[in-house]
């Protein structure tokens, strides 16, 4: 059974003090905003986390199209993986919106089109995995995951296309609540530099999970494969 | 006819063919028995072209497999136990429509040579679902004859059928041979095979394990050689 | 009994055009159907639950009407048609004919198209019934030639990307429970374009309005049905 890399240990232990570093920029090197008061802290860690979950779907897709070029079962194990962290940061992401909402918009939901660009993505998210777990063999249940990640990848910017040109041609609703307009602020030097901060250590923390999982997925592989040895 | 070398399949991590090596000269009659996992309908599925083999070469009517298909399904006919017919169309339109499919010149001509082969002219009007399974795979012969194939392959196709439907099926199957065709069938149905076969090959764990000419098996042979070959390859107490 | 042909031309098993296996696939969908009826009558008859159903849960009256048409009729069509698609599928995956069709000598892609166009026929005929139907029922005038127009190109964009992903779900242990949580997530974006350029064309709106719907609505066509092209083979393929 191979051995945990090095390099992961790395990532492992710069992960943990990382986030602990951003934790302490957003609640203490980061300035209070002026308008929105201490909730626009969530900010940060929001934008990071959507961040990871949008750029782990297009992970899935070069995973998905690289697996049906090759039918090698390593961008199977790739594509999952990303797809499942994608999952967790997507979700992270909905939820501290939603905190960040109820003060700002005085509600915990809207239906523009990031909000609901970003429903749709986990809603695909969550499709995929069903759709794996429906199909007992494991070469069709990769290809497969790999069709659907890419029809639901293309799929996430045409709902954000499509909700986007609807709001602003709609004679009712152009004006009213515009997204971007309510809740919107500069940022300070410091602000910014606590974003890309964060943005940077989620990506991190985004990069060592997907490791991981792809490692489990590899074990998994290896059990399986052992298990097989015995019985033949 | 066909040639296949060092063919292996796998589902997964799962090995079903291990590097199997098989060949049939034009017009052989080819019996493919073998215990149940054995990987036969794997093999005859990759030979008909659904499957795609792992690694290996595949060579069918001098077309190689998968590069090539579409060139080697026009030469196939596929029968197996399920008879792969529309229920809510009638057995001329279900032959009208497998035709279609292959191009067949002079259609309603050759619908009604076919319909005479399989003894349905009388009911070719009727629908499918209507049909007893004997009749159903009577005229799924006709369907995978419909385009005059050089290659027959045949899965298990007695499975389900009763005495009568099996032995007007061993009718169809031995005018449907006669003339020159080359067949590969599945069985698990020793005598059946005996019956008809001119080779019989056994597969086992993912390979070929033996093969035997009609004439070299002694009548009532066949079975020994069966139990021969597999006591070699397993565990004699598997054996059931 | 002779198996070779005993007619004057010899058999030559060739292998149909392109076209010719899409006409043959679409043939033998309508022949089964127009015989059977069974998917058109769930489709329709399901469709007018939906509308009664709206009725009732909306209470539908003259004034809001107007606005909501265009939604009421989308969800009717796109829960509608996912039955057909379904059902159109199951047909090929339960006798195991899928296997039928991939045996004969065409591109898969023909076979992908065939299927498609049926559903879309199956998917327009139900439209084409339940459209004076809900004109009658709520005193409307539904015969609009940009709101067909606009039926046309967005029961074409669901049905292509439907009958891959239907292909897909009939694959699967969970496949009836399968293809409405694969399908809806993937269509939201052509179900919003499609709902707001019937609702712009129904409220008369003038065409700078309908545009950027319509647009969409063609860009999704073309990038769903390349798409498809591109995939189907990797779905049927084993």
């Amino acid at each position: 059974m191979e051995t945990k890399p090095r390099l992961l240990t790395i990532l492992d232990w710069s992960s943990i003090i990382l986030f602990l570093f951003a934790t302490g920029m957003v609640f203490i090197y980061a300035p209070m905003e002026a308008v929105l008061g201490n909730v626009q802290r969530v900010f940060y860690f929001h934008v990071a986390a959507g961040w990871v979950g949008m750029v782990a779907l297009g992970v899935a897709v070069v995973a998905a199209i690289a697996y049906l070029r090759t039918s090698d079962r390593k961008w199977d194990i790739i594509g999952l993986a990303s797809i499942e962290i994608g999952l967790v940061f997507s979700f992270i992401n909905i939820i501290s919106g939603a905190i960040w909402a109820r003060p700002i918009w005085n509600t915990w939901w809207t239906w523009d089109p990031r909000l609901v660009t970003a429903t749709i993505m986990e809603l695909i998210y969550l499709a995929y995995l069903m759709l794996r777990q429906g199909i007992e063999d494991p070469d069709r249940r990769a290809r497969f995951g790999a069709v659907y990640a890419i029809v639901g990848f293309l799929s996430v910017p045409l709902s954000f296309f499509s909700i986007r040109i609807w709001r602003t041609i709609h004679p009712t609703v152009v004006g009213s609540s515009d997204a971007g307009a309510e809740g919107a602020f500069d940022m300070t030097p410091r602000m910014l530099q606590t974003f890309f901060f964060s943005l940077f250590v989620f990506t991190i923390i985004g990069i060592d999970l997907i490791w991981h999982r792809i490692r489990l997925g590899r074990l998994e592989d290896d059990v399986e494969q052992r298990k097989m040895q015995v019985m033949a | 006819m066909i040639e296949v070398r060092k063919l292996i399949k796998r589902f997964g991590l799962k090995y079903v063919l291990r590097g199997l090596d098989f060949e049939v000269e034009q017009g052989e009659f080819v019996a493919l028995i073998g215990p149940n996992g054995a990987g036969k309908t794997t093999f005859l599925r990759i030979l008909s072209s659904l499957s795609r083999p792992s690694m290996g070469e595949v060579m069918l009517a001098g077309y190689r497999l998968p590069h090539q298909a579409a060139a080697v399904r026009s030469q196939l006919g596929v029968l197996s136990h399920q008879p792969l017919l529309y229920g809510d169309l009638s057995a001329e339109e279900n032959l009208t429509f497998f035709g279609r499919m292959y191009a067949v010149s002079d259609l309603e001509t050759r619908i009604g040579e076919v319909l005479e082969l399989v003894g349905l002219k009388k009911r070719r009007r009727d629908l499918v679902r209507t049909f007893s399974r004997g009749m159903q795979q009577r005229l799924a012969i006709g369907r995978s004859v419909i385009h005059d194939p050089q290659i027959l392959l045949l899965d298990e196709p007695y499975t389900g059928l009763d005495q009568d439907a099996s032995s007007m099926l061993d009718d169809v199957l031995k005018a449907v041979t006669a003339e020159g065709r080359t067949v590969v069938m599945t069985s698990h149905d020793l005598a059946r095979a005996a019956d008809l076969a001119s080779r019989f090959d056994i597969l086992s764990r993912g390979v070929i394990a033996a093969s035997a000419l009609h004439a070299d098996i002694p009548p009532d042979g066949l079975l020994a050689f069966y139990r021969r070959t597999i006591n070699q390859e397993e565990e004699p107490a598997l054996v059931s | 009994m002779s198996v070779k042909s005993t007619s004057v031309k010899p058999i030559t098993a060739r292998a149909p055009s392109f076209l010719q296996a899409v006409g043959a696939v679409v043939r033998k969908d309508l022949a089964s159907e127009f015989r059977s009826r069974e998917l058109l009558s769930a489709m329709f008859l399901f469709a007018l639950l939906v509308i009664l159903i709206f009725n009732f849960a909306l209470e539908l009256n003259a004034r809001e009407r107007g606005e909501i048409t265009a939604g009421v009729l989308w969800v009717t069509f796109v829960f509608a048609g996912q039955l057909g698609l379904n059902r159109s599928m199951a047909i090929e995956k339960d006798r195991n004919c899928l296997d039928g069709l991939l045996l004969a000598p065409v591109d898969r892609s023909a076979i992908y198209f065939g299927k498609m166009l049926a559903n879309l026929l199956f998917m327009l005929i139900v439209e084409a019934i339940v459209l004076p139907i809900y004109s009658i029922l709520y005193n409307v005038n539904l015969f609009h030639p940009g709101l067909i127009l606009v039926i046309i190109l967005g029961s074409l964009g669901y049905v292509t990307i439907g009958t891959l992903l239907a292909t897909m779900a009939v694959y699967a242990r969970t496949r009836d429970i399968l293809l409405p949580i694969l399908l809806f997530p993937v269509v939201v974006p052509l179900l919003i374009a499609a709902v707001r350029a019937s609702s712009a064309f129904l409220q008369n709106l003038s065409m700078e309005f309908v545009w950027p719907s319509l647009n969409l609505l063609i860009v999704f066509n073309l990038i769903f049905i390349a798409v498809s092209y591109m995939t189907f083979d990797f779905i049927v393929e084993e």
